[in-house]
C-alpha cells in the first residue's frame, strides 16, 4: 500500500505536460459541468459564478496577481508532500505543519519587534521552518521505528495545530486592541515580508519557486535524491546496502514539514501581518492534491497550483456573490480527482 | 458530588461514543474486505448534514437517520466504483472522498445553519434509539463476519482476493457490499452527532472523528466487539473535556479539545507492535482478477 502510492506519485499520472493537454481540458470541463449541475440543484447560478471568476481573475492585473498570492503557499505545501512521496511516505499533515510554522514565526516576530528586517525576516523564516519541521518530526520518528503509519499520525496532528494557535491568540498573545476578534498584536514593519509593486504578491513566491528548484535539483542530481528513490523503491534492500533508512525517513519528514512551515510563515508575515484563527483555507490539504495530480514533477506542481488557485477563486466568488460557503469548492476539487482516479486502471 | 459527576461522565461518554462506534464499525467492515477508506470523515459529515436536512424538512428525526444512512451508502459506492471497479489507489481516493464530504455537506447543510431540530427522542434511561442499537449492531456485525458463510467470504476477500475468487466468491461484489454497509454505518454515525448531540448543523462538525474511527479500527484489531470499549474510551475523553468545561475547570478549552487526538496517537503508539498480524492481509490492495 505504501509502495503503490510511491509509484503513483513518482509517475506523472496526469501527464498534462505530454500529449495529454486535450484530455486534461476535457477533464476540467467535465468537472466544471458536474459541479455546475450540483450548484444548480442547490438553486445557485453556476454560470454566473464562472463568468464572475473569469472576469475577476483574468479581467485585470490585480485579479491575476491574486492568483499568484494563492499559488504561493500551494507550491510549498505541494513540495512538502512530494518530497516524502519520493520515498513512499505519505505526508497529509501539511495543514498542521503550515499552522505550526506560522505559530513559531509569530513567536519570533512578537519577541523581537525591534530587530531590523534583514535580521528578523531570516529569523522568522528559520522559525517557520522549525515549527513545521517539529510537527512532522513526531510522525517521522513513529514511522521510522515502525510504530505508527505516517498517514494517520499526520492527519490527526492537523487537528491539534490550529488548537495550539487558537490557545495562543485567545490567551498569551491576545491583542489588547481587538476585543471582539481574537488575534495576535500586529507585527512590526520589520517583520513583514515585502510585496511587489502595489499587489499582494510577496517574497513567499520566490521561496516557493526556490523550494521547487531545490526540490528537483536534490532529487535529480544529488546522492540524497538517489538514496530517497532507493528507499522508495525497496526499503529492505536499501537498508542492506547500508543506507540509514530510519534516519533518512526522520530527516525527510522533518524537512518536508519545515517547507510547509515556511508557507505558514510567509502567510502570516506577508498577508496577515498578525496571527489569526482560520489562517489557512485548506492550503495543506490542497497541496496534497496538487502534488498528487502533478505526479511529483516540479513543473506539474506549478501548473496544478495555478489550477487550484483558479478553483479556489471560484470558491471565493461563490461565497461573496452567492452566499455559498467557501468549502463547497472542495466538491469541485474532489470531482476532478475522482475523474482522474477513475480514468486510469492503476497497476496496469 | 463525586457520584453525580461520575454518572454525568458515563452518560456523556456513551452519548459521544455512539457516533464514533457506528463510524468505526463501518470502517471495520470495509477493511475486513480489504478496503481502507480514509474518507469516513467525509461520509460522517454528509450523514450529519443529510440527516439534519431530512429531519428538519420532514420533522421526523428517524427519517433523518434513514436518509443519512442512504446518503452514506451512496457516497461510499462512488468511492467503491473508483477503488473496486477502476482499481484506483485507495488512500488517494479516500482523501478525495473526504474533500467531497467537506464540500457536499457544506452545500447540503447551508440552508439549515442556525436552525435547531427536534432531536431523536430520548427513550429508556435517557438514551435515544441509536444508542440502544449501537452495541447490538456491533454484536450483529461480529456474528455476520465470524459466524456466517457470507462473513467468511468477506474476510477471505480481505485476506486474499485471488484465493477467494478461486473458491467461488466474487471479490468485487463482496467489496461493494461491505462498502454499502460501511457507508450506511458511517452516515448514521454522523447523523447521531447532529440529531442527538448538537441538534444543529455546523460546517465541519465531525472535527476529525472519522480519523479517530480509523485509528479505533486498529485499536479494535478488526474485531467489532473490541470496537465497543474503544469507542467508549474516546467518548469518555470527550465527555471528560465537556464536563470539566461545564464545571469551569481552569484549563483552556483548546488544550482539552486536543485530548482525543493525542489520545488516539498515544493508543496507536502502544498498539504499534503487533497490529500487522491482525490486519487483513490484502488491505489496501486492488483485485486484479485471475486472468
Amino acid at each position: 500500500m505504501q509502495h503503490d502510492i510511491a509509484l503513483t506519485l513518482r509517475r506523472p499520472v496526469f501527464r498534462i505536460m505530454k500529449l495529454q493537454v486535450p484530455r486534461a481540458a476535457v477533464i476540467a470541463l467535465v468537472s466544471l459541468a458536474i459541479f455546475a449541475l450540483l450548484l444548480l440543484a442547490a438553486g445557485k447560478d453556476p454560470l454566473q459564478a464562472y463568468r464572475d471568476t473569469a472576469v475577476y481573475v483574468f479581467g485585470n492585473g490585480y485579479g491575476f496577481s491574486e492568483l499568484l498570492v494563492r499559488m504561493t503557499p500551494l507550491l510549498l505545501t505541494a513540495v512538502a508532500v512530494s518530497l516524502p512521496a519520493r520515498m513512499g511516505l505519505i505526508n497529509v499533515g501539511g495543514e498542521g505543519q503550515f499552522y505550526m510554522g506560522a505559530w513559531l514565526a509569530t513567536g519570533g516576530a512578537l519577541m523581537f519587534p525591534d530587530l531590523p528586517a534583514w535580521l528578523l525576516l531570516p529569523l522568522m523564516t528559520v522559525l517557520g521552518f522549525a515549527g513545521g519541521a517539529l510537527w512532522a518530526l513526531l510522525p517521522g520518528v513513529l514511522r521510522a521505528v515502525r510504530l505508527v503509519n505516517e498517514t494517520i499520525s499526520t492527519l490527526l496532528l492537523n487537528y491539534v495545530a490550529p488548537l495550539i494557535v487558537s490557545y495562543f491568540i485567545f490567551g498569551p498573545w491576545r491583542s489588547s486592541e481587538s476585543a471582539s476578534y481574537p488575534e495576535s498584536p500586529a507585527f512590526s514593519d520589520a517583520a513583514r515580508l515585502p510585496s511587489f509593486a502595489g499587489t499582494r504578491v510577496h517574497v513567499g513566491l520566490i521561496f516557493g519557486l526556490a523550494g521547487l528548484a531545490l526540490y528537483s535539483f536534490v532529487l535529480g542530481h544529488t546522492r540524497w535524491g538517489l538514496r530517497m528513490r532507493a528507499i522508495g523503491g525497496n526499503a529492505e534492500a536499501s537498508l542492506r546496502l547500508g543506507i540509514p533508512v530510519p534516519g533518512t525517513i526522520v530527516a525527510v519528514m522533518s524537512i518536508a514539514g519545515g517547507v510547509a512551515g515556511i508557507a505558514g510563515m510567509a502567510e502570516v508575515s506577508a498577508i496577515q501581518g498578525r496571527l489569526v484563527a482560520g489562517l489557512s483555507p485548506g492550503y495543506g490539504f490542497m497541496g496534497f492534491l496538487v502534488a498528487w495530480l502533478a505526479g511529483g514533477s516540479a513543473i506539474g506542481i506549478v501548473i496544478m497550483a495555478f489550477l487550484f488557485a483558479v478553483i479556489s477563486s471560484i470558491g471565493d466568488i461563490l461565497q461573496i456573490t452567492q452566499g455559498v460557503p467557501y468549502s463547497v469548492v472542495n466538491v469541485l476539487m474532489a470531482v476532478i480527482l475522482f475523474i482522474v482516479l477513475g480514468q486510469r486502471r492503476a497497476g496496469s | 458530588m463525586i457520584t453525580p459527576f461520575a454518572t454525568a461522565i458515563l452518560t456523556s461518554s456513551i452519548l459521544s461514543g455512539t457516533s464514533l462506534l457506528y463510524a468505526t464499525l463501518g470502517e471495520l467492515v470495509g477493511e475486513r474486505a480489504g478496503i481502507v477508506n480514509l474518507g469516513v470523515e467525509g461520509v460522517m459529515l454528509i450523514g450529519a448534514a443529510t440527516g439534519f436536512a431530512a429531519a428538519s424538512a420532514t420533522g421526523d428525526p428517524y427519517l433523518g437517520v434513514i436518509a443519512a444512512g442512504l446518503a452514506g451508502t451512496a457516497v461510499n459506492l462512488m468511492f467503491g466504483f473508483v477503488v473496486i471497479s477502476r482499481r484506483a489507489n485507495q488512500l488517494a481516493a479516500g482523501l478525495t472522498l473526504m474533500f467531497f464530504g467537506f464540500g457536499a455537506s457544506a452545500l447540503i447543510g447551508r440552508p439549515f445553519v442556525g436552525e435547531i431540530v427536534t432531536g431523536l427522542p430520548r427513550l429508556i434511561g435517557g438514551f435515544d434509539a441509536l444508542v440502544w442499537l449501537a452495541v447490538p449492531t456491533a454484536c450483529l456485525l461480529w456474528f455476520l463476519l465470524f459466524r456466517t458463510r457470507w462473513g467468511l467470504g468477506l474476510r477471505a476477500v480481505g485476506e486474499d482476493p485471488a484465493v477467494a475468487f478461486a473458491s467461488g466468491r466474487r471479490p468485487e461484489w463482496l467489496r461493494y457490499q461491505a462498502l454499502s454497509i460501511g457507508g450506511a454505518l458511517g452516515g448514521i454515525g454522523g447523523a447521531h452527532l447532529s440529531l442527538a448531540l448538537t441538534l444543529s448543523w455546523d460546517e465541519g462538525m465531525t472535527a476529525g472523528r472519522g480519523f479517530i474511527a480509523i485509528a479505533l479500527v486498529i485499536f479494535a484489531r478488526w474485531n467489532p466487539l473490541w470496537a465497543v470499549p474503544g469507542a467508549l474510551v474516546f467518548g469518555a475523553a470527550e465527555a471528560l473535556q465537556l464536563q470539566l468545561q461545564a464545571r469551569g475547570a481552569d484549563v483552556s478549552p483548546f488544550v482539552m479539545t486536543m485530548i482525543p487526538y493525542l489520545l488516539t496517537l498515544l493508543i496507536l503508539v502502544f498498539w504499534g507492535w503487533n497490529r500487522r498480524s491482525a490486519a487483513p492481509a490484502a488491505l489496501g490492495r486492488g483485485f486484479f482478477g485471475v486472468e
